[in-house]
């Protein structure tokens, strides 16, 4: 491995712009690096030559023409983001060999900033997952190892395994990652790394194929702070082909970073303190309050009473949005068609059947379900109510505190195939999902190991709009935590 | 409320989903355990309580009535598994 | 008016009928997207990869498609919404790229509202109230076509997108003819204000017929639904059949099923496309992708502003003006023509005479002609010379009819042609006096039996005068001059 592969964004950019190594020596050194992990199953698709090509394009406005934010470094695409002329299929049999005639905002503003693609990232299926199993090129497979010598596979986690994977074996610099529920926070805690959900429409959703379009929000997965600051900059905007994009100006998140929390209240939610959970989790959000208290924040406990409610809420409103979004996958237009079926329904139904997976299916199944008639007001409508309440939970908790501190999953990296039961496989998202529901901004830095030496992540929940006082907290922690834990490589 | 058999399978026809015997009855008590959970949220008390209608607050907007699109049918049709004669083909439909 | 009712072995039976009509809006672009939505393009040629459905697309809203929706509202005193929104109504066709249409179920833009109609032009007592429940805006669908290939249905996606206004009206008809009238009012409003140009041809407006037959004073019965009849006589034929049959249903101890229906205008039949059984359950829920729709007290207004006066208020100046009830009703019925007769007002030209001469002598003509009224060989103000010529007496009306021949085939102004031709009317007494003393001369014997009491001779003796001064003479003056000189 390269020792380029190991460096932050922000140091791959000033080397670069200090000339001490060239854009495409980046891209090759990444472009080695994705080769040579294909154990991992984090690629879907390898586009080394685009990688480099606009490697070489940095390479010559170097010194001359203005640079881009992103010029000179190589970035990985999660699945889901439509990008032109190559395929995307958001992990799923039925979008089979679908090349997009269009980029999506978000890829297209990183790529206007001068970042190249390494290749689009396997997830699970339609962003449907907490491991990553669903996908349809199969399990992404974590660069972590449990320290018992055993050699078992370990998930990522997921939605986002494929982009988590590839940021902590060092295959890629910075990955584009989307959290509907927690597939952005989940597995950058399981894999020792840091990702940012911003508020709900700071990134546009034009051009991400949709899950649950209340909830989706892409966002950044990166080494550390500082370059997820960096990455959001570049991904978030105002998009006016997206009706819920916020039309807003873009904050200077990695100018406005400081670590001195000062004044700062720190609210620990009560609710969000579990006993069934390991200790590991709870000792580290521990040490995590102490550390923002020696950052000068002051922690207050708070409440968040219908905490417990926000899951049921999300599975019901994310698979009845999911049912809808995905009633367009009919073999008609674009991806899979079963042929040799003789009425249209047939052709639907057969074509759904192969095309989708069992997780998926089952959510849309839900989904139909739970809006069917005579439903729609005992579930939809009822969860709707709840959210509203969670919401002016959260409303009425940053009324005393600026942030909230929580872990960001109930549990560390579990094998590949160990949870089997999708209920159990739901709840890996508890503490992630109410800030989901509430569409605020949310990320995951990393706090340690646990007995097995396994990464675990801390959870920093910030108001609306308050990306830079989520991401100045992520700071605090990461400079007193000192993580510096690498999976050692074995693939 | 809990699913049956029968219900999975008019779910299933509403979805378009083909399913075999096997798969809906397996699907049977995975989706009663799921639905049994999700209804705890009937011990809410949402009395006045609205449902929520915009993540963040804010208003619609609106587009100008200008043609600024269209026109693309290669890229439209460009996925497509079966077109004909710039239409996208479909096994007969019976009206 | 007689009511309505279907004659049954067990008596009479009363129609009652509501109508659902799509009113493709009238804009550049699409409801969502910035595809164009003009008529008869090549396949798929107006077709955005939203309108296609494509993954991660998204809907932007169109400004004018509800500025048309809420100024058609303000046009039938309907209840503007300031509060709505747009849900996902959710069933899998072909011709529906989404899996779901965009519609409006749980809030209508446009909520309760009416539409008088007048059941019989002549009789202005014959007005009849129908109320409107709701105007929701929703998108079309793509189109199907069966008959290109055997075994595959084709797809085009050009409508797929385009706003339509769902006008649903409450079931406050009672017969075919009340169904007719409503339609073709309806049709009149939207065309006055401009929000749907009413061509049923190309299925700019299409009519879901809902039909119940009852015994006079009983519960509503149950209702069929026949969709997509694309015009008012066969909406009326629809009524007609579809009554009779739920008739002869429930006289032969049958009951009628609640179903969706399909007309067949060649056969001139209904027959059923869906019953309840496998009814869709369309599992509407608010659009996730959109937010609630909020509209500005300023919008409203410059809505209200920009209606133009309607059929009604229209009708009612006209007859202020002199114009009978039957003309008003007449010369109102067609946007197009009721601008026409405007203009020709505007000249000062007498209302009266003006709407007696455009709904006879212009209609007459262009029937024969076979053309339009804005393709009217006669432009408004050369109507308003030759009226001016008839009324200050240069040319008799007879003259007139002549000359606006000539004036349909030469496009000439009427008084060049009154000019060259010499057809001016002449009142010169000396001349008239002259030709009437050598008719009464040659015809001494006549005057005998005038004089005698056979006074019917007077027509004759007018005829002899006009023929002899070749019609140009002013007939008022021939009558003095002659009783003059008999009596
Ligand atoms: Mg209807
Ligand atoms: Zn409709």
């Amino acid at each position: 491995m390269s020792e380029l592969t190991l460096k932050t964004i922000a140091q791959l950019r000033e080397g670069f712009r200090a000339g001490e190594f060239t854009a495409q020596e980046i891209a090759g050194a990444f472009n080695e690096a994705v080769a040579a992990g294909r154990a991992l199953n984090a690629y879907t698709v390898e586009t080394p030559a685009d990688a480099l090509a606009c490697a070489v394009a940095a390479d010559e406005a170097r010194g001359s023409v203005e640079l881009g934010a992103l010029a000179g470094i190589p970035l990985g695409i999660k699945d889901l983001f439509a990008t032109k002329g190559v395929d995307s299929t958001s992990g799923s049999r039925i979008l089979k060999d679908f090349k997009p005639p269009y980029e999506s905002t978000v890829t297209a503003k990183l790529r206007a900033a001068g970042a190249g693609m390494l290749g689009k990232l396997n997830m699970d299926e339609f962003a449907m997952g907490s491991s990553n199993e669903t996908s349809a090129y199969g399990p992404v497979i974590s660069p972590w190892k449990r320290n018992d010598g055993s050699n078992a596979a370990i998930t990522p986690g997921g939605s986002s395994g494929g982009s988590a994977a590839a940021v902590a074996a060092g295959l890629a610099p910075g990955v584009t990652g989307t959290d509907t529920g927690g597939s952005i926070r989940q597995p950058a805690a399981f894999t020792g790394i840091t990702g940012i959900k911003p508020t709900y429409g700071r990134c546009s959703r034009w051009g991400i194929v949709a899950f649950a379009s209340s909830l989706d929000q892409a966002g950044p997965m990166a080494r550390d702070v500082r370059d997820c600051a960096i990455l959001l900059e570049a991904m978030a905007g105002f998009d006016p082909k997206d009706s819920t994009s916020l039309d807003l100006p873009v904050p200077q998140w990695e100018a406005g970073l400081s670590s001195d929390l000062k004044g700062k209240r720190v609210g620990i939610p009560k609710e969000y303190r579990i006993d069934t959970v390991p200790d590991d989790i709870n000792v580290l959000w521990d040490k995590g309050i102490e550390w923002l208290r020696d950052a000068g924040a002051e922690p207050i406990e708070i409440s968040l009473p219908h905490t417990q409610y926000a899951l049921p809420t999300y599975y019901i409103i994310a698979p009845a949005e999911a049912s809808s979004n995905l009633a367009r996958y009919d073999g008609v237009r674009y991806g899979l068609r079963v042929e040799g079926v003789k009425t249209l329904d047939d052709m639907y139904a057969a074509t759904r059947a192969a095309g989708f997976g069992a997780e998926v299916k089952r959510r849309i199944m839900i989904g139909t379900y739970v809006l069917s008639a005579g439903f729609y007001d005992a579930y939809f409508n009822k969860a709707q109510r709840v959210r509203t309440l969670i919401k002016q939970d959260f409303r009425k908790a940053f009324e005393q505190c600026d942030l909230i501190l929580t872990p960001t999953a109930p549990s560390a990296a579990f094998g590949i195939g160990e949870t089997t039961d999708p209920l159990a496989m739901y709840l890996n998202d508890v503490f992630a999902v109410p800030a989901s529901l509430a569409g605020l901004p949310a990320m995951s830095v990393p706090g340690g190991l646990d007995k097995q030496g396994l990464p675990l992540g801390l959870h920093i929940i910030g108001n609306e709009l308050d990306e830079q006082g989520v991401l100045n907290a992520g700071l605090a922690i990461e400079e007193r935590a000192g993580f510096t834990a690498r999976p050692e490589k074995w693939w | 409320m809990s699913v049956d058999t029968k219900t999975v399978r008019h779910i299933a026809k509403l979805a378009r989903l083909q399913m075999t015997d096997a798969e809906v009855e397996a699907l049977v008590p995975e989706l009663n355990n799921i639905l049994g959970w999700i209804e705890q949220l009937g011990e809410v008390n949402t009395d006045g309580v609205e449902p929520l209608t915009a993540v963040i607050d804010q208003k619609l907007r609106l587009r100008d009535d200008v043609v600024n699109d269209g026109d693309v049918r290669d890229a439209v049709l460009a996925n497509a598994p079966g077109a004909e004669h710039g239409f996208f083909a479909v096994p007969k439909v019976i009206e | 008016m007689s009511t309505y009712s279907i004659k049954g072995a067990t008596g009479d039976w009363e129609v009652v009928v509501g109508l659902e009509v799509h009113a493709q809006v009238v804009s550049k672009a699409k409801l969502f997207s910035g595809a164009a939505t003009e008529f008869g393009a090549e396949p798929n040629t107006q077709v955005s990869l939203v309108d296609a459905a494509m993954p991660g697309m998204l809907p932007v809203l169109n400004r004018e498609c509800i500025r048309q929706a809420v100024r058609t509202g303000m046009a039938i005193d309907a209840k503007i919404n300031k509060w709505s929104r747009f849900d996902r109504k959710n069933y899998f066709y072909a011709d529906l790229p989404q899996g779901y249409q965009i519609s409006q179920l749980y809030h209508p833009l446009v909520g309760e509202g009416e539409i008088t109609v007048l059941l019989d032009e002549k009789d202005e007592d014959s007005v009849k109230t129908i109320g409107i429940e709701r105007i929701h805006v929703e998108q079309d669908a793509g189109k199907l076509m069966h008959d290109q290939h055997p075994t595959m249905s084709y797809v085009d996606l050009n409508r797929s997108g385009v706003a339509l206004m769902e006008i649903v009206s409450r079931p406050d008809m009672r017969s075919p003819a009340e169904a007719g009238a409503y339609l073709r009012k309806l049709r009149a409003i939207l065309r006055y204000v401009g929000s749907c140009d009413g061509n049923m041809e190309e299925g700019s407006m299409r009519a879901d017929v809902n039909v119940s037959v009852r015994k006079p004073g009983d519960e509503l019965g149950t209702r069929t639904e026949t969709k997509n009849v694309n015009s008012v006589r066969f909406v009326m034929a629809v009524i007609e059949h579809e009554a009779r049959r739920q008739v002869d249903v429930l006289e032969d101890g049958g009951t009628i099923v609640q179903e969706t229906r399909l007309y067949d205008p060649d056969k001139n039949v209904t027959r059923t496309l869906r019953s309840k059984e496998d009814a869709h359950d369309y599992r509407y829920f608010p659009d996730p992708d959109l937010l609630p729709l909020e509209l500005e007290d300023a919008f409203l207004e410059a809505c209200r502003e920009s209606l133009p006066e309607l059929p009604d208020a229209k009708r009612k100046r006209y007859e202020r003006h002199g114009i009978t009830p039957y003309h008003a009703s007449v010369l109102t019925a067609e946007v197009e023509a009721a601008r026409w007769f405007d203009t020709l007002l505007e000249s000062g030209t007498e209302p009266k005479a003006a709407a007696n001469w455009v709904s006879s002598e212009l209609f007459g003509a262009l029937n024969r002609l076979g053309k339009s009224i804005e393709e009217s060989p006669v432009s408004p103000t050369q109507a308003a010379e030759l009226l001016k010529l008839v009324a200050d007496g240069t040319i008799s009306g007879s003259l007139a009819k002549q000359v606006f021949e000539i004036m349909l085939e030469s496009g000439q102004d009427a008084g060049r042609i009154v000019e060259e031709r010499g057809l001016k009317q002449t009142s010169d007494t000396g001349a008239i006096d002259s030709e009437i003393d050598k008719i009464l001369a040659a015809n001494a014997d006549k005057v005998e039996q005038y004089k005698a009491g056979k006074v019917a001779l007077f027509g004759f003796f007018v005829g002899q005068t006009m023929k002899a001064m070749q019609g140009k003479a002013n007939p008022q003056v021939v009558n003095e001059r002659l009783r003059a000189k008999l009596d």
